[in-house]
């Protein structure tokens, strides 16, 4: 049974071919675009690369570029092939390579939807990478004397500073933490000495933060130490005071900033793929309709087109079975059966 | 005739196409002027409230002036060589040329006036901005006061994307009270000192506010106390550089303004390039058709020149012409006697105008 059958007069295949090499045109430009979007978003997620712990959510910008270099070629080959479609002479010579052409197509197109999806899918995946990221990098904010550590300092202030957020979770992350270095420690000092022999690590830990958190839109000069502590400031009360310092965590900050750029770009996306997809249905009903001229003299018959040739399930596993053939075909043992692979 | 080219009918042809091409590409760098002056005027307003007057604003406001007017003649320089080639439509041009070709000098005159300008204003700009910071610094404290609660706000985004402290230097925090009387409380020892240490009764301190923080500083910010090196251990006031910013505010942001219009420069200068080579191009080709037009055979050779007579002469000429047109609106008494007198005068002032030109 014939999918999606349709009548195509001359005139019709003639806009079809038309149309057609209009839309792979702006596909390709639609492709072009998806790939810089793709670059765009690997630059954002490497610019913030320390305070990840893993590239998982690369994937995303990665297949975005792959398919959008990918459409690139389909839809140049599109553009090929419904110039010469309406040339009895030349269409022939496409013959043999429509049928993996359209395999390779529907597979990049089926991947685009894919990215968009995992655009939307992954924002877990991103949280728990950048929960992992930030508590490494609040932990070692003081080591600026140990290689390999020394610029986790001025990272994490100019993202606290850029992004408006303080912390992981939020401000109180930074009174778990030592975050000032033992070099400018006066061992000698009773605060120092009472601090370090409150808990059982030997920290010195305080209810303070560092300048990167204090939020210049408060009215009054900003309040880094004895945050908890009202009597230590005059008129300051710890519970109310929201102006101060940034409330909001940065794990919450960068996932809503990452969120944002994915869904801008997946909706993006979502139109190339629309795009790309029509494209490819119009190319088959060419191809059908033209295929049906062949042989003709009279070029100018009205054919009819379709978009596959049996049901959809057995077209798939038509496409397959070679595939599996060949993955089973490696991995046979060779016992000596008789019967060479039939050729499709 | 001054600088005289032998043109033929091909020539003349690829001269018309070649200054239509030209004069759309003049068209588009008037664009891209207008672009930038655009962009320099938006810059210069973002930073507005730290700046006392608008003397600046003349650089960016002639840059958009002339864009557009580039665009406009170029558009009508595009259009005259469109009908250069068809006779019949080419002697209306001939008066409004004349016209054309003292616009273009004028905007040339103008683009070079604000490559100048650009250099030359970097004093008021510096002055402007020493003003304009003092204030802020002032008024870091109001944020109370309407009009000025922004101040604080401003000043501190300011230093932190410029990377500066104060308007000289960090010190200039020392000699102002930047602590609202809000936030201090009256009764405690440390406050009535600092206000009865100065005349005027204010809260001095030796310290500065967060935004001069330098992230890049291995130990954690050290904002208050900074002249006393026995308030923090392992601090040394003289040789620490890397705890706060060590550049002014002004310098700062003099250099990111001077950078600015600097890089503008190549671009206008540039564009003064082709406006002069559309002028000189369209000279030729408008003495180059009239004097084919001017032939038996109007598709033989011609001469194209770019002054008919020497630069003297043309000048002269010029001068005569204005005088004539200025003398036009004056009463004549007697007809006959005013026409002869005319001439005397005319014939003296011809003698009398070569003395001041030479």
């Amino acid at each position: 049974m014939v999918v999606m059958k349709m009548k195509f007069p001359f005139q019709k295949r003639v806009k079809l071919a038309q149309g057609l090499w209009l839309l792979s045109w702006c596909a390709a430009i639609s492709g072009a675009i998806t790939f810089s979007l793709g670059c765009i978003l690997k630059t954002e997620l490497r610019r913030r690369a320390e305070v990840m712990d893993n590239s998982d959510i690369h994937v995303v910008p990665n297949t975005l570029m792959i398919v959008g270099l990918a459409s690139l070629g389909i839809n140049y080959f599109a553009s090929k092939i419904c110039q010469d479609a309406l040339d009895a002479g030349r269409f022939p010579r496409w013959k043999n390579m429509l049928k993996p052409y359209f395999a390779v197509s529907c597979f990049f197109t089926v991947l685009m939807l894919l990215a968009v999806i995992m655009s939307f899918a992954m924002k877990g995946s991103l949280e728990s990478s950048l929960k992992v990221g930030l508590r490494n990098g609040i932990r070692f904010y003081k080591d600026t004397d140990t290689p390999g550590r020394c610029f986790q300092k001025q990272n994490i202030d100019r993202l606290q500073m850029d992004f408006h957020c303080c912390g992981n979770n939020d401000f109180r992350d930074w009174f778990e933490v030592q975050w000032i270095s033992n070099r400018y420690l006066d061992f000698s000092s009773k605060e120092v000495k009472d601090r370090i022999k409150s808990n059982v690590d030997g920290r010195y830990l305080l209810d303070g933060v560092p300048f990167s958190c204090c939020n210049p839109s408060s009215p009054r000069p900003c309040i880094q130490f004895q945050l908890t502590n009202n009597s230590a400031h005059y008129n300051y009360d710890y519970q109310t005071e929201e102006l101060n310092i940034y409330l909001r965590g940065c794990r919450e900050a960068l996932v809503h900033y990452y969120m944002g750029l994915m869904n801008a770009i997946g909706a993006g996306v979502l139109s190339v793929f629309l795009l790309q997809a029509s494209v490819l249905v119009s190319l088959r009903f060419l191809q059908t309709s033209m295929e049906a001229v062949a042989g003709n003299e009279n070029t100018e018959i009205e054919t009819e087109g379709y978009l596959l040739e049996k049901p959809l399930k057995e077209t798939i596993m038509e496409y397959i079975e070679p595939v599996m053939k060949f993955f089973l075909l490696t991995n046979q043992v060779e016992e000596g059966t008789p019967g060479a692979p039939a050729s499709t | 005739m001054l600088l005289k080219i032998k043109f033929s009918q091909q020539r003349r042809v690829h001269l018309a196409q070649g200054l239509w091409l030209l004069s759309w590409m003049a068209v588009m760098w008037g664009v891209i002027i207008f672009c930038l002056g655009v962009y320099l005027k938006t810059e210069l307003l973002r930073r507005a409230e730290v700046m006392d007057n608008t003397e600046i604003h003349v650089v960016p406001n002639i840059l958009m002036m002339v864009g557009l007017a580039s665009i406009g003649t170029n558009w009508v320089a595009s259009r005259a060589c469109q009908d250069s080639l068809d006779a019949t439509r080419f002697p209306r041009w001939k008066v409004f040329l004349l016209a054309w070709f003292a616009v273009a000098a004028v905007l040339c005159c103008l683009l070079i006036a604000v490559v100048v300008l650009s250099y030359a204003l970097q004093g008021s700009l510096e002055e402007s901005l020493k003003v304009g910071l003092r204030n802020g610094i002032r008024f870091y404290k109001d944020t109370d006061v309407p009009g000025r609660c922004f101040q604080k706000e401003t000043i501190d985004r300011l230093q932190m994307e410029f990377r500066c402290c104060g308007n000289s230097n960090f010190k200039d925090w020392f000699e102002v009270q930047w602590v609202n009387n809000r936030y201090l409380d009256f009764t405690s020892k440390d406050v009535k000192d600092r206000i009865r240490s100065n005349v005027d009764g204010r809260y001095l301190l030796d310290g500065v506010p967060f935004s001069c923080c330098n992230p890049a500083s291995p130990r954690p910010c050290l904002q208050l106390q900074l002249t006393d090196n026995s308030a923090h251990y392992n601090y040394e006031y003289q040789s620490e550089e890397l705890n706060l910013y060590s550049r002014g505010c002004r310098q700062a942001l003099t250099d990111y303004f001077m950078e600015l219009m600097n890089s503008t420069g190549p671009g206008v200068l540039s564009v003064v390039l082709i406006q002069l080579s559309v002028c000189l191009s369209l000279r030729y080709l408008q003495t180059a058709v009239e004097g084919a037009m001017a032939l038996e055979d109007p598709e033989g050779d011609s001469e194209g020149y770019l002054l008919e007579k020497g630069v003297k002469e043309t000048i002269e000429d010029l001068k005569a012409n204005a005088l004539k047109m200025l003398k036009f609106g004056q009463v004549d008494p007697n007809a006959a006697e005013g026409s002869s007198e005319a001439a005397d005068a005319e014939k003296a002032e011809k003698t009398a105008s070569p003395t001041p030109a030479s």
